[in-house]
C-alpha cells in the first residue's frame, strides 16, 4: 500500500487527455467508403501516369503508426512507362 | 428577432433535457416567450421534467400530422409567464415525422415566439436529423468524461457538416473539487480537444436530482448553483457578455482528511 502511496502515477485526467486525443484522432479520420474509394482512383491515376500498375492487386487501408494514421498503399508495378525512364529522361536532355 | 436552438449531446444522459427545460424557464423569466419543443418522439421526457406530464393532450406529431392546431399542443406554463412545451409522442417512433416537416414546424413556432428551444434525442440517426433541422444555432451538451466528449466530437462534426458554423459548447455536471485534484479534465483541456466555443460549464449539483423529482428546475430555486449557471448562459443567449462563474469549490481540512483517510483505507 504504501508503495502505491508513493508511487508517482500519473493524474488520470491526464490518462483521460491522452486517450481521448487518440481516439478523437481515428474518429476524425475515418473515411466514408465512398470517399475512399474517390481519392483510391484519383492515387491511381496519379501514379498511372508514370507506370504501368496491376489494378486487380491494389490494396489501400490504414494503419497505425507511432500514434499517427497512415494511408498505406500497396500497388503493383507491372511495367514502367516509356518515356519515363531514367534513361529515357537522360536521352531528352540537349547535352 | 427571435432564435431557434437545438441542444443536443450524441451520448444519452449528459444533461440535455436538463438544459433545455433550465435554459427555457429563465429565458422566460427574463421576459421572453419561449417555447420548448421534445423532439425525442417515443422517449419524452421533457415535460415530466417540467413537471406538466398530466396536461398533455395533443402533441408533436399530432400538430405534424394535422389532427390538431399548434396552439392546441402547446402547454402553457402556469409557473411563469411566456413559457410553452410542445411534447414529444410517446406512442410513435423517429420516423412519424421528417426533417421538411421539422423545418416547418420550427418556422411556425419562430413566428410566435423569442426562442425555440429544440431537445435533440441522444444518437446520430434520424432523431438528430429531425432535430437539427430548421434550427439556427446549436448547442452541445457535454460532461467532463470520456466518452461523452468524444460523442460531442463526432455530433460537432455532423453539424458543422449539416451547415451549423459554430456549434457552441455546455459543459455539465462539472466538479471542481476533482479538478483541482486533477482526477477530472478541466474547462481548458475539453475546450482544447474539441476546438469549439465555450457558451457556458454547470457544476455538479445534488438539487438537479432534487428538482427532477420534484419538476421544478433548478432555475426556479435561488440557491442552487447549477441554477446560477443556466441563467448566465440563458443571458448570454440573449446576447449579453456574462463572465464565467467562479467554480472553485475549496475543500475544507475536515473534509481533506475525511477522504484520506477513506482514501487510503480503500487502497
Amino acid at each position: 500500500m504504501l508503495f502505491n502511496w508513493f508511487r508517482a502515477r500519473q493524474k488520470s485526467k491526464e490518462v483521460a487527455k491522452d486517450r481521448l486525443r487518440l481516439v478523437l484522432m481515428q474518429d476524425r479520420l475515418s473515411v466514408a467508403p465512398a470517399v475512399m474509394e474517390e481519392m483510391k482512383d484519383d492515387v491511381i491515376l496519379a501514379i498511372s501516369k508514370y507506370v504501368e500498375i496491376d489494378r486487380a492487386g491494389i490494396e489501400f487501408s490504414w494503419k497505425d503508426i507511432d500514434r499517427k494514421r497512415a494511408l498505406v498503399a500497396s500497388i503493383p508495378i507491372v511495367a514502367l512507362k516509356r518515356g519515363r525512364t531514367a534513361t529515357d529522361r537522360a536521352s531528352q536532355r540537349p547535352y | 428577432m427571435s432564435q431557434s436552438l437545438v441542444i443536443t449531446s450524441g451520448k444519452g444522459g449528459v444533461g440535455k433535457t436538463t438544459t433545455v427545460a433550465n435554459l427555457g424557464v429563465a429565458l422566460a423569466s427574463m421576459g421572453n416567450k419561449v417555447v420548448m419543443v421534445d423532439a425525442d418522439i417515443g422517449l419524452r421526457n421533457l415535460d415530466v421534467v417540467m413537471g406538466l406530464e398530466n396536461r398533455i393532450v395533443y402533441d408533436l406529431v399530432d400538430v405534424v400530422e394535422g389532427y390538431c392546431r399548434m396552439r392546441q399542443a402547446l402547454i402553457k406554463d402556469k409557473r411563469i409567464d411566456g413559457l410553452y412545451l410542445l411534447p414529444a409522442a410517446q406512442t410513435r417512433d423517429k420516423t412519424a415525422v421528417n426533417p421538411e416537416q421539422m423545418k416547418e414546424l420550427v418556422r411556425a413556432l419562430k413566428e410566435e415566439h423569442d426562442f425555440v428551444l429544440v431537445d435533440c434525442p441522444a444518437g446520430i440517426e434520424q432523431g438528430f436529423r429531425n432535430a437539427i433541422a430548421g434550427t439556427d444555432r446549436a448547442i452541445i451538451v457535454t460532461t467532463p468524461e470520456v466518452s461523452a466528449v468524444r460523442d460531442a466530437d463526432r455530433i460537432t462534426g455532423l453539424l458543422e457538416a449539416s451547415g451549423f458554423e459554430k456549434p457552441e459548447l455546455i459543459i455539465n455536471r462539472l466538479k471542481p473539487r476533482m479538478v483541482a485534484r486533477g482526477d477530472m479534465m478541466d474547462i481548458p483541456d475539453i475546450i482544447d480537444i474539441l476546438a469549439i466555443d465555450l457558451l457556458g460549464v454547470v457544476p455538479d449539483d445534488d438539487y438537479i436530482v432534487v428538482s427532477t423529482n420534484r419538476g421544478e428546475p433548478a432555475v426556479m430555486i435561488e440557491s442552487s448553483k447549477a441554477g446560477q449557471a443556466f441563467k448566465n448562459i440563458a443571458r448570454r443567449l440573449r446576447g449579453e457578455e456574462v463572465p464565467f462563474m467562479d467554480l472553485s469549490d475549496k475543500e475544507t481540512i475536515w473534509e481533506r482528511l475525511k477522504r484520506l483517510v477513506r482514501f487510503s483505507q480503500g487502497g
